[in-house]
């Protein structure tokens, strides 16, 4: 169906695994639902650039979907709601635990696409800050230095993701 | 013209059109059960159709479903269950 390899998807699943574990986020335990999920992110990479999340339709337009690359905008908020995410690629502790199932769950994204960048207009003005501060639109890090990380230290979206705080 | 994708089973009491995602998770669960309780059904991935017919699955999808999310799956052409929603899949089953 694709040129992703189950190797290429083992090692990237690896990774996320790692990854997701140094941030005291938890992925699906059910390896075989989650390695399918990593397949489908590989798979929208190679058609569209991005890792869309999965369970979205993609426009291929990398700007517009920036809220639905992996990990998405609405993870963090989802997992609090529901105990996953959309996808559930990323699951709660609960889950982890087996106390919680995971379901499908509704998309919390606007129809037809995100509205960011947010806050543009109502940003907090505080005067004579020696560094803007940054958030990350996916887990929220700030961070105040002259530009946003290349990669954000916990959650690992890219420099694109964060939006101007303060 | 979309040409969907039919896919064979004993149940055939309810015509089962499905616009799926080919990379989503509840999108394979929900052929994966339908095929196991033997409903037949017909789906379209929509992230795999090309030209205008992306468009066209897109549009058609949304006449059902006005937040276009993936799985949605019309009965009988009246009707839609959105999402992978286990214990209705297996009332159509039954029904």
């Amino acid at each position: 169906m694709s040129g992703v390899t189950g190797e290429r998807v083992a090692e990237v699943w690896a990774r996320l695994v790692k990854e997701a574990r140094d941030a005291g986020y938890s992925v699906n335990p059910d390896d075989q639902f989650a390695r399918e999920l990593v397949q489908g992110l590989l798979e929208n990479e190679a058609r569209y650039g991005y890792p869309a999340c999965p369970c979205r339709l993609a426009s291929g337009d990398r700007n517009s979907d920036l809220d639905v690359i992996c990990p998405c905008d609405y993870r963090d908020v989802d997992l609090n709601d529901y105990g996953s995410c959309y996808c559930a690629l990323y699951v709660s502790p609960e889950v982890v635990r087996g106390e919680k199932r995971v379901g499908a769950i509704p998309d919390r994204r606007p129809v037809g696409g995100s509205v960011a960048p947010s806050r543009g207009t109502e940003r907090l003005d505080i005067k004579g800050l020696p560094f803007p501060v940054w958030r990350c639109r996916v887990c929220g890090y700030l961070c105040a230095r002259p530009e946003p990380p290349l990669v954000c230290p916990v959650c690992k979206a890219g420099k694109e993701r964060f939006e101007q705080f303060i | 013209m979309l040409e969907p994708n039919h896919v064979n089973g004993t149940l055939t009491k309810h015509r089962i059109l499905m616009y799926t995602l080919s990379t989503c998770g509840w999108c394979r669960r929900t052929k994966a059960l339908l095929q196991e309780l033997g409903v037949a059904y017909d789906y379209v991935d929509v992230d795999l159709q090309t030209g205008g017919n992306r468009e066209l699955a897109k549009e058609e999808l949304l006449k059902w479903n006005p937040a276009s999310s993936f799985p949605t799956i019309v009965i009988d052409g009246n009707e839609c269950i959105i999402g992978f929603q286990e214990d209705r899949l297996r009332e159509l089953a039954s029904a």
